[in-house]
């Protein structure tokens, strides 16, 4: 594996807890996410930068790869069943993706129908979607939100099919590392929940690096 | 096994070939019961709303909400909108897969081959993914509707270290699973091999669809009483249709 390089990076930004992120990461660039101060749920989408209806599909990776999380070596797998990205480095050890993303609609569900107006994953994503020129100069919509990974988050599942949201086992400086095997638009939420423990209940900023 | 549960009310039922894809309206209050009639089958299913067609079913919000990594009765399939679109009210099969996702083309090729309809007529080679675009296309949806979808009659079991592991002979013969809906809602679904079917051979299941009248739902309905986010789903559901959300 290609050795990391300060000098080698193309591009470094701090995203504040609980903002949205889009940037584009092209062929052959690594891609690391740090978890700065600890225990950050990052919620990540992935489309092919060249025709966004391929993007990042959940039940594809996981059955591909025959387990459900994800870490070092784990395949990044599109609708279509291309290979998007490879995690080649991961000091956290393993990140969810069938936890999906909080919303406003399910905050109510979840935890009490007035938590309707704390800020949400979805929301952030919208907010990124609808003022973005990501689709060919358009923007892009609600149904373009497909699955996504979680990455520093926890969600154990048992044989007897139980499952949990349970506390994180990042820490501080702990990062995950990506190596792109095409051209992806990537979309991020750094999670602004405040009411599970997929961020410690406080969320806290998380920083993007890419490099060659 | 339990003897089905007779319900009142009886509406149309159908066939559903081994391999074949459909699609349809099922209302609010009525109830479609999914029966595997030679044991072994998979149901692929996609659900959207009617009237709101970017609503769709939702499989983290389900499985995270109702803390559970499939679905048996009394869960409720959660929408992306917080609301509920369908209850299992009955099911003598006991887990239902929503984590294996769906069969795709390069797949079945190579775990089976080719048939080509010019080969094979109707019999020809068909998987989820395709099938189910082909349903979505009808109802204005595409390629973007594919999301985590549910697959009953199939278990795919986690084990400890996340290996996931299909559970062979998860449903017999006569198997059913009832689902009342609550909200008016698109279902596609396709009778295709589920992915993880570790079978050499192609040799999908048909079901049978039968569609009943729904009894009221009551304030004690099992399904409602589960879990309070149980209860704060249908109470959106309710708020969404404009009825009293405290009946």
């Amino acid at each position: 594996m290609t050795k990391f390089d300060e000098n080698r990076i193309v591009y470094r930004e701090v995203v504040k807890a609980g903002d949205p992120w889009m940037h584009e990461v092209k062929a052959g660039q690594y891609f690391r996410i740090v978890d700065l101060e600890g225990n950050q749920a990052v919620d990540t989408l992935f489309y092919n930068a060249a025709d966004q209806a391929e993007r990042y599909s959940a039940t594809d990776t996981i059955r591909e790869q025959g387990k459900i999380y994800l870490t070092t070596g784990s395949e990044l797998m599109s609708n279509r069943g291309n290979k998007m990205l490879t995690i080649v480095d991961d000091t956290c050890g393993r990140h969810d993706t069938i936890g999906g993303a909080c919303s406003a609609e399910s905050n109510t569900v979840r935890y009490a129908i007035e938590k309707r107006h704390m800020h949400s994953c979805r929301d952030s994503f919208l907010m990124a979607l609808g003022s973005c020129s990501c689709n060919h100069g358009k923007t892009m919509k609600k149904e373009d939100l497909s699955s996504n990974i979680n990455f520093f988050m926890n969600v154990p599942v048992s044989p007897d099919g139980h499952l949990d949201f349970d506390d994180g086992i990042s820490a501080p400086g702990r990062y995950v590392e990506m190596k792109a095997d095409m051209d992806v638009l990537v979309l991020v939420s750094n999670c602004p929940q405040l009411n599970n423990p997929c961020n410690g209940y406080n969320p806290t900023p998380v920083e993007m690096i890419i490099w060659e | 096994m339990p003897e089905a549960p007779s319900y009142n009310g009886f509406v149309w039922k159908e066939l559903i070939p081994a391999g074949a894809h459909w699609s349809g309206v099922i209302r609010r209050g009525t109830l479609l019961r999914m029966t595997d009639l030679q044991g072994g089958a998979n149901v692929s299913m996609l659900i959207n709303n009617l009237e709101v067609k970017n609503e769709r079913y939702n499989m983290p919000d389900t499985l995270k909400a109702q803390k559970t990594a499939f679905l048996t009765t009394p869960n409720m399939c959660f929408s992306d909108m917080g609301r509920v679109m369908c209850s299992v009210i009955a099911d003598t099969c006991g887990w239902h897969d929503t984590i294996g996702g769906l069969s795709n083309a390069s797949m079945l090729q190579k775990k089976y081959g080719t048939k080509t309809y010019q080969e094979a007529h109707n019999d020809y080679f068909k998987n989820g993914h395709d099938s189910l675009i082909n349903e979505l296309e009808k109802w204005g949806l595409n390629e973007s509707d594919i999301m985590p979808n549910l697959n009953w009659f199939s278990k795919v079991r986690v084990e400890d270290d996340g290996t996931m592991t299909f559970v062979e002979n998860n449903s017999a013969a006569g198997d059913y699973v009832d689902l009342r809906f609550e909200m008016d809602c698109i279902v596609c679904l396709s009778t295709a091999q589920h992915p993880m079917d570790p079978s050499p051979e192609y040799n999908p299941k048909p079901v049978e669809l039968s569609v009943y009248e729904a009894m009221k739902v009551e304030q004690d309905d099992p399904c409602r009483l589960h879990r309070g986010e149980n209860e704060r789903a249908y109470y959106n559901t309710k708020v969404f249709y404009g009825e009293n959300p405290n009946d």
